[in-house]
Order: structure tokens, then C-alpha cells, then sequence
């Protein structure tokens, strides 16, 4: 194990850590931006420091078809490749495979694919995932595991399980360092809760640093995503970091948190920003809309980023869509947000005052009091009051 | 009439670079600073050349200020006259002092005036444009064509003008008609309504009340006139014909301007014709203008005609007025202007080199190298390098060796050679950093020759390395 996880602040299910990596001390709750060829499109490394990004993804997919594992290992790992000096993550490149690729086949062996590059059949098995990963040399590394769309029912998802777990065994046969980087494991099981349990006491058996919550975020109903992230919090260990996968809209950070997650990776927020729209408290500005050609205020008045503490939502408009600098200024943005929620978070548990930045943030958000069903149900079993955020049901 | 003292200007200077916010922020007091004219030895411009490349503390979280109008106003002045004599008589070394009591340094000249897209440059947000060579990297180029569309001119205004509304209010903004990008002069589409431009949204025309609707509103530091640029294969009648309208407009301009001439650069065109150039030369120094833009070059003249075409232009115009040329973008270019007068340079050079992935590598030291040493190449082009190269994918070392960019001094050509291979915006940024750095030291080096009065050897020198390249780049039996 390569990393201390100690818990400094809580609020029912909800807590703040620090986490210790090999490169980076991090704090959580904390999002994660996804830098998936070695770089986060459009910002260097100075200006994701100065937004207090603590650590960013990789994707094993794209790194090792360009510029490929051997040459990340020959030149020094991905840190010294990208020369970022705070934490990086790696997904095993399972998903990508799975949902970028057509053809894609999945055995107990592995994943069989075509190859984009020449259109041979290609495997990636556990082994070679973790091989891969390990040659990258980032802080945490996932393992391979069977992912299978929520949105899929039947006996392939305990097929999936099952199998995960017998993968797991695999990579964690085949990592060569666990004393610089730690092997995640992932918690499978679709929708379904006795699948989702299995799966948790069999991974919380081999006594992994930190696990994943997988294969939500794509398409199931809130409601159904709510309750699997609350039954797996529940179920996993309290002293090692939890990692819901994929998630990014603010509001499902904040439930997931005061459910008892910890960390989070999405690419909502910079492949929004290069669409042209800004995450705001109260939700999203759309930076295309002609509305915003004479607006003069900022895209946030209650941030601090360079870009709003310079530019205006007029200027930023004709920008936007036209040139580069327009996606640029929008990420920077986008991220100087998810990164001021993650201290929001972290900081609010930390000095007891959680349950108050909820209730703050679900009225920023939705003014009206038309707080989502789910919400309501979800804080219900975090055990925070929000009662004052909802407007009364009309009779 | 705002100017300056150079004894007290590096007195602030001192005190910025002691102080602990190094760089203030909000222009200081006006009681600060006595006015006093500026001394005819040009003692500061030396002491700043000899420095070290200097850049700024970074400046993530600025607080807006509104700037009054006064303090906008440049200061063009002379500091070493041109000999005279010889090929390279007409060069000359000068100082651009911003007016109305601010502590900016500077800027000396010949000078590179950086492109932009609406006020910033293509990738280079203004965090970052803060490691730039200082304070070389404060001299911006705007085009107000980029404006036509949005934001409108009344949304400017409220804003504050272009300096508010980019985040850049301590640099300097020199307005021209086009760029050399993607707003070029469509003289076919020209009338005597106006000028017409090729834009990405369409060909657009403008005529001088709304081109000085959108100066008055951005409020550049100057501003050339609207010209009716042609290219040099027209025919004469076309070419008189522009003159007359550039003429017009640069006096329906002025007309309109608040602050009569006092931030304008007369539009001088005339084709490839040497008395029509001499002509609107000889009418446009009669206006009140504060400095001249040359247009119509760079749009189809052969580079032997365009020393002619220039020297006839720059002997008539006044020794003491600054001058300002756009497209003439490659380093040979740029000594060709030098050598004939001329003060500011607008180059896309920057731009298409980072767009293709090549990054200038060329040794900016000429004079002091030996020339058997910038004969010595190590890769195909003495110049630039092509990232895409795949030589490039463990090369582990920095793109130009102690370069003090950020990109050198963080990243190694191996890295950039996958971002350009996987078609990452961030190529782009890096590249386009390290480039205006080493161009801009280029003209660093331009004018340290100038004051060593070697310019003459650093032109042929340079010549000399592009010159033999190209004979090896060209097979022979």
C-alpha cells in the first residue's frame, strides 16, 4: 500500500481526509479532471496548480496506443513525460475500449478488440492492463474490470460481476509495484443490490488501498444511482478512500459526498467548456446565447478565478465557439469550480458546517425550492435537513 | 501633451523591482511624476538592453481598474538617429513612452507587435503572457475588423475599452485595419464606401465612421488609419485610385477623432509604384498625425522591389515620427525593414509556425557566434524545427537550450511531439509561447546590434546561415 488515508473531519456519512500519495498529499472530497492524452485540453501545468487541481487522470487506452507504455517507461514514467508534479490516476482501459470501439468482445480472458491503429485483433487482459499501467507510473491505477452499462438487465451483469472479481485477483497478481502505486478495485453488480454486495465483500477481502464504485453515471435514473453509491459507501471500508467513477455535475459531488464518497472524475466540466457553457452556482450559463453579448458582469461574481476576476460574459461570448482562447478561458473557469467545491466541501466538513453549505448550495441552485425528488431522498439517508430548501407541496 | 522623464521612469522602475507587489497595478498617482521633457541622450534605452531578460510576477488575481483617457497617450522618440549612410542608413533605434504618469517602462524599437484575436493572442492566455520577455511582450497588435460583429462598440465602451476588456491593462494596444490572418483586404470588394475585408463570417465593409466607432470604443494606445490596401499586381488607375480614398479616409478619421491625431498613424499606400508611393507620403506627413502605418505591403511585391518601394516612402516621411508596417513577418523581412526605417513590425510569422508545429530555433546571438558555428546545423533547417518529426519522440531536451521560456524551461520536444500527434490544443499554447519569446529575442538582438552599430554585419551574417541552408536543401551534380 502506497498511501495514508486519515479522516479529518465528518458529518454522518459524509468526511474530509487527507489523503497521502506518493507524489501529492490531497484533500476530499475532490474532483478529479480527466487529462486523458497526457494533458488537460488547453491549460498548462502552472495554471492547473494555480486552480488547485491535486490530481488528474490518464487514460491507459490513448497512452499506450500514443505515444505507447514503452516509451512513458523509457522516458521516466507519465509524471516526468508531462512533468506534473502533483498526483496522477489511471483507469485500466477497459471502459474506453468498451465504449469507444466497435466489435469490442469481452471473454474471461480479456478484452478482445479491433485495433485502431491497423485493425488487427488486439486482447487486453488484466495482466496486460496493469503491465501497462505500471510502466505509466501513476499514484493510483484501476483495475480491470467488467463493465457493463446500467441500462443492460438480465444474467450478463452477474456474469460481469463475478468476473470482475476473478480479475481482480489477476491484477493484483500481476502488479509489480505496490509500493509506489495503488491498485483500485471496482465495484460492479449493475443496479441490482445483492450483486453490488457480493462484489463489495469480495473486494473489501483482499484488502485493497482504495475502491471504486463503478458503472454508474451512464443513463440509469437518479434515483437508481443514488441508492447504489449509498449502499457501497455503507458497505466499504470507513479507512480507505471511495471513488465514484465518472461522476461531475455538482449536484451529484455534493449527494455522493454527504453519502460518504470521496473522489470523483468526470469530463463534463471541460468538454462543456469547450461547447460553450460555464458551471455557475446556480447551475449553467450558456455562454453561446445571444444574451450574453451585452451582458458586462462576470461569468461568476462569487469566484475568484482569473477569468472572472478579468472578463466579462460579453467578451467571453465572442469568443466562444470562434477561437481557442474561448475554450481555454471556459475550462479554466470550469475547473477553478469544481475545484472551489471540492475545498467547499471539504472545508465545510472539516469545520462542521456541512449540513449548512448543502442547504446553501441546494438553494443557489434551485431558487424555487424545486429541489429533485432524489435529492430529497438521498439526504434523507445522509441525514441532513433540507427541508427548508423545498418548497411546500401544493395541495 | 504627457511626457516623460527617462531619469525618473527608472527610478519607479528601481523601486517596482524592490518592492514587494513588484509591478503596480493601478497607475500611481499623477502628483508622482514632474513632467519633463525627455533628454536627447538616450541613457535608459541602453541600460534596459544590456538587462537580462526580465519577466513579470504573475498576475492571476487582478482587481479591475478604469483607467481615465489621458493616460493612453503614447510617446514616440527617437533614441539613436539613423546614419545616414550606407545599406542599412535608414535604420534607427527608438522608445515608446506610454504618457499620463504610469510607471510602464518603455518599449524600445524596432520593436515585434504581437498578434491577436480580439485583443489576445491565439493561445497565449494572459497568465501566461506574463513570462513573456518584459517589457518587449507588453506591445500588442488589435484589429478592429475583429470587432465588426461582437462585442458591439457600446458594450465596449461600458466595459472601459480593449486594455478592460482583454485583462491587459498595462500593455500597449497598436491598432492597424486587417490582420494578416484571417481579416485580409479584399481590394476588389474596396468602394468609396469603404474597405472591404475577407472574414470568416463573410466578407465585411467598413467604412470610417464605423472603423472609428470601434477605435473611439477599444481606445488603442494608437491606431492607423483606414486604408484602402491594394496588391501589387493592380493597375494604375486602381492604384491612383486608392490613394485618393486612403487620403479621404484618413481625413474623415481624423475628423472623427477625439483626440486629433494625437494616437493616429497615417495610412500610406500606393502600390508597387515609386512616384504614387512618394506622393501619398509627401500628402499624409502634411496631416496632424502622430506616427505612419505603410500599407499595402506584404500583399504580392517581390522582396528585391520592396526595399525601393520602402526607402521611398521612409525618405520623405519625418525622421521623428514613428512608423509601422504590417506582414512583413519573416526574419528577413524584418531586417529589410529595419534597414529602411522602420519602427514596428506586425508578424504572423508566429502564427503559421505554431499552427504547422515548428518551433524557431535559430541561434539569436549572431553577432557573437563565430560563423562556422551558425553554418553548423543539427537538424534539416537552420531555423525552425517540425515537431511532427519522429525524431522528436524521446527527445528528452528542451527545444532551444537555456531558453528561459516556459516552455523550455518545463516541457521537452518529446512531449510536444505527442501533442501534436494527437492533435492537443495545448501544442498550440506551448508552441506559440516559445515562438513569440525567441522572435521577440530576435529583435532584442536587432536592436542590440543597432546599438553597437553592427547592424550591417548581423544582417549579412543572418543572410549568409539562411543562404547556405537552402543550397544544401537543394541537391546538385
Amino acid at each position: 500500500m502506497a498511501l495514508q488515508f486519515e479522516v479529518v473531519g465528518r458529518f454522518n456519512r459524509a468526511r474530509a481526509s487527507k489523503l497521502t500519495l506518493p507524489h501529492y498529499v490531497v484533500q476530499t472530497p475532490m474532483f478529479m479532471p480527466v487529462g486523458t492524452q497526457g494533458t488537460i485540453k488547453g491549460l498548462t501545468n502552472r495554471q492547473l496548480e494555480d486552480i488547485g487541481c491535486q490530481i488528474i487522470l490518464g487514460n491507459t487506452y490513448h497512452l499506450a496506443l500514443r505515444p505507447g507504455a514503452e516509451l512513458i517507461d523509457e522516458l521516466g514514467g507519465l509524471h516526468k513525460f508531462m512533468n506534473w508534479k502533483r498526483g496522477l490516476l489511471t483507469d485500466s482501459g477497459g471502459f474506453q475500449m468498451v465504449s469507444l470501439l466497435h466489435l469490442a468482445d469481452i471473454t474471461e480472458e480479456g478484452v478482445t478488440f479491433q485495433s485502431p491503429v491497423d485493425g488487427k485483433p488486439m486482447l487486453l487482459t488484466p495482466e496486460e492492463s496493469i503491465q501497462i499501467q505500471n510502466k505509466i507510473g501513476a499514484d493510483i491505477i484501476m483495475a480491470l474490470d467488467d463493465v457493463v452499462r446500467t441500462t443492460i438487465t438480465g444474467p450478463r451483469i452477474e456474469e460481469a460481476m463475478y468476473r470482475t472479481l476473478r480479475w481482480m485477483d489477476r491484477c493484483i497478481a500481476a502488479h509489480k509495484r505496490p509500493d509506489a502505486q495503488n491498485l483500485f478495485g471496482i465495484v460492479q453488480g449493475g443496479l441490482d443490490p445483492v450483486l453490488r454486495d457480493i462484489c463489495v465483500r469480495g473486494l473489501v477481502e483482499r484488502n485493497l488501498p482504495g475502491y471504486a464504485i463503478g458503472g454508474l453515471a451512464g443513463g440509469e435514473d437518479k434515483d437508481s444511482f443514488w441508492r447504489v453509491v449509498a449502499q457501497c459507501t455503507a458497505a466499504l471500508p470507513e479507512d480507505k478512500p471511495r471513488y465514484v467513477m465518472g461522476v461531475g455535475y455538482p449536484l451529484d459531488i455534493v449527494v455522493c459526498s454527504a453519502l460518504g464518497a470521496d473522489m470523483y472524475d468526470c469530463v463534463y466540466p471541460t468538454r462543456t467548456a469547450r461547447f460553450g457553457t460555464a458551471l455557475v452556482p446556480e447551475g449553467v450559463l450558456k455562454l453561446k446565447h445571444n444574451a450574453m453579448a451585452s451582458d458586462e458582469r462576470p461569468i461568476d461574481s462569487t469566484c475568484s478565478c482569473m477569468v472572472c476576476k478579468n472578463y466579462t460574459r460579453a467578451y467571453i461570448h465572442s469568443l466562444v465557439t470562434r477561437d481557442a482562447m474561448g475554450s481555454q478561458l471556459l475550462s479554466y473557469h470550469n475547473l477553478s469550480y469544481m475545484m472551489r467545491l471540492s475545498k467547499d466541501l471539504h472545508m465545510s466538513i472539516v469545520e462542521g458546517r456541512f449540513p449548512e453549505y448543502v442547504r446553501g448550495f441546494l438553494r443557489t441552485q434551485f431558487p424555487k425550492g424545486d429541489v429533485p425528488q432524489w435529492v430529497c431522498n438521498a439526504m434523507e439517508v445522509a441525514g441532513i435537513d433540507i427541508s427548508s430548501c423545498c418548497a411546500p407541496v401544493p395541495v | 501633451m504627457h511626457v516623460q522623464a527617462a531619469k525618473t521612469v527608472s527610478h519607479i522602475l528601481h523601486n517596482c523591482r524592490q518592492s514587494e507587489n513588484s509591478y503596480p497595478r493601478s497607475y500611481p498617482p499623477k502628483t508622482l511624476l514632474p513632467f519633463l521633457t525627455p533628454p536627447k541622450t538616450p541613457t535608459l534605452s541602453f541600460r534596459l538592453a544590456s538587462a537580462p531578460i526580465k519577466t513579470r510576477e504573475p498576475n492571476t488575481n487582478k482587481t479591475k481598474s478604469k483607467v481615465s483617457i489621458q493616460v493612453r497617450l503614447m510617446r514616440f522618440v527617437v533614441t539613436k538617429p539613423s546614419a545616414g549612410a550606407g545599406a542599412a542608413g535608414k535604420a534607427r533605434l527608438g522608445a515608446l513612452y506610454l504618457g499620463g504618469g504610469g510607471a510602464a517602462p518603455p518599449i524600445e524599437t524596432p520593436a515585434l507587435v504581437v498578434p491577436t484575436r480580439r485583443g489576445l493572442p491565439s493561445f497565449i492566455s494572459r497568465d501566461l503572457l506574463d513570462r513573456l520577455p518584459y517589457p518587449d511582450s507588453l506591445l500588442l497588435h488589435l484589429c478592429p475588423i475583429h470587432f465588426i460583429e461582437c462585442p458591439s462598440t457600446r458594450t465596449i465602451k461600458n466595459i472601459g475599452g480593449v486594455h478592460e476588456m482583454v485583462g491587459l491593462q498595462d500593455h500597449f494596444f497598436i491598432a492597424s485595419p486587417g490582420d494578416s490572418v484571417e481579416s485580409l483586404p479584399e481590394h476588389g470588394g474596396t468602394n468609396k464606401i469603404g474597405a472591404a475585408f475577407e472574414t470568416p463570417s463573410g466578407r465585411r465593409l467598413i467604412n470610417p465612421k464605423d472603423y472609428m466607432d470601434i477605435i473611439s470604443s477599444t481606445r488603442p494606445n494608437l491606431w492607423a488609419s483606414l486604408a484602402d490596401e491594394v496588391p501589387a499586381w493592380v493597375t494604375e488607375k486602381r492604384n491612383r485610385l486608392s490613394i485618393d480614398r486612403t487620403l479621404k479616409w484618413l481625413d474623415d478619421c481624423l475628423s472623427l477623432d477625439q483626440e486629433k491625431g494625437a494616437s493616429t498613424l497615417g495610412a500610406v499606400v500606393g502600390g508597387p509604384n515609386i512616384e504614387h508611393r512618394k506622393k501619398c507620403a509627401t500628402e499624409v506627413s502634411m496631416r496632424n498625425v502622430s506616427g505612419f502605418y505603410l500599407g499595402g505591403f506584404g500583399l504580392g511585391e517581390s522582396i528585391e522591389e520592396r526595399s525601393a518601394l520602402l526607402n521611398a516612402v521612409t525618405n520623405i516621411l519625418p525622421e521623428e515620427k514613428i512608423r509601422f508596417v504590417s506582414r512583413l513577418g519573416l526574419p528577413e523581412e524584418v531586417l529589410q525593414g529595419v534597414a529602411a526605417g522602420i519602427d514596428l513590425f506586425d508578424s504572423t510569422y508566429i502564427y503559421h509556425l505554431t499552427l504547422g508545429g515548428f518551433a524557431l530555433v535559430f541561434p539569436l546571438d549572431i553577432l557573437g557566434e563565430a560563423p562556422e558555428a551558425l553554418l553548423r546545423n543539427s537538424s534539416n533547417d537552420y531555423t525552425k524545427i517540425n515537431l511532427h518529426a519522429t525524431i522528436y519522440r524521446k527527445d528528452t531536451s528542451p527545444i532551444v537550450d537555456k531558453c528561459s521560456c516556459y516552455t523550455c524551461q518545463n516541457h521537452t520536444r518529446a512531449y510536444l511531439n505527442h501533442l501534436l500527434n494527437v492533435h492537443e490544443m495545448l501544442a498550440q499554447i506551448l508552441l506559440e509561447i516559445h515562438n513569440t519569446h525567441h522572435y521577440l529575442g530576435f529583435f532584442r538582438s536587432i536592436r542590440r546590434a543597432l546599438k553597437q552599430e553592427k547592424f550591417e554585419l548581423f544582417r549579412e551574417r543572418f543572410m549568409e546561415s539562411r543562404r547556405v541552408h537552402l543550397m544544401e536543401a537543394v541537391p546538385y551534380s
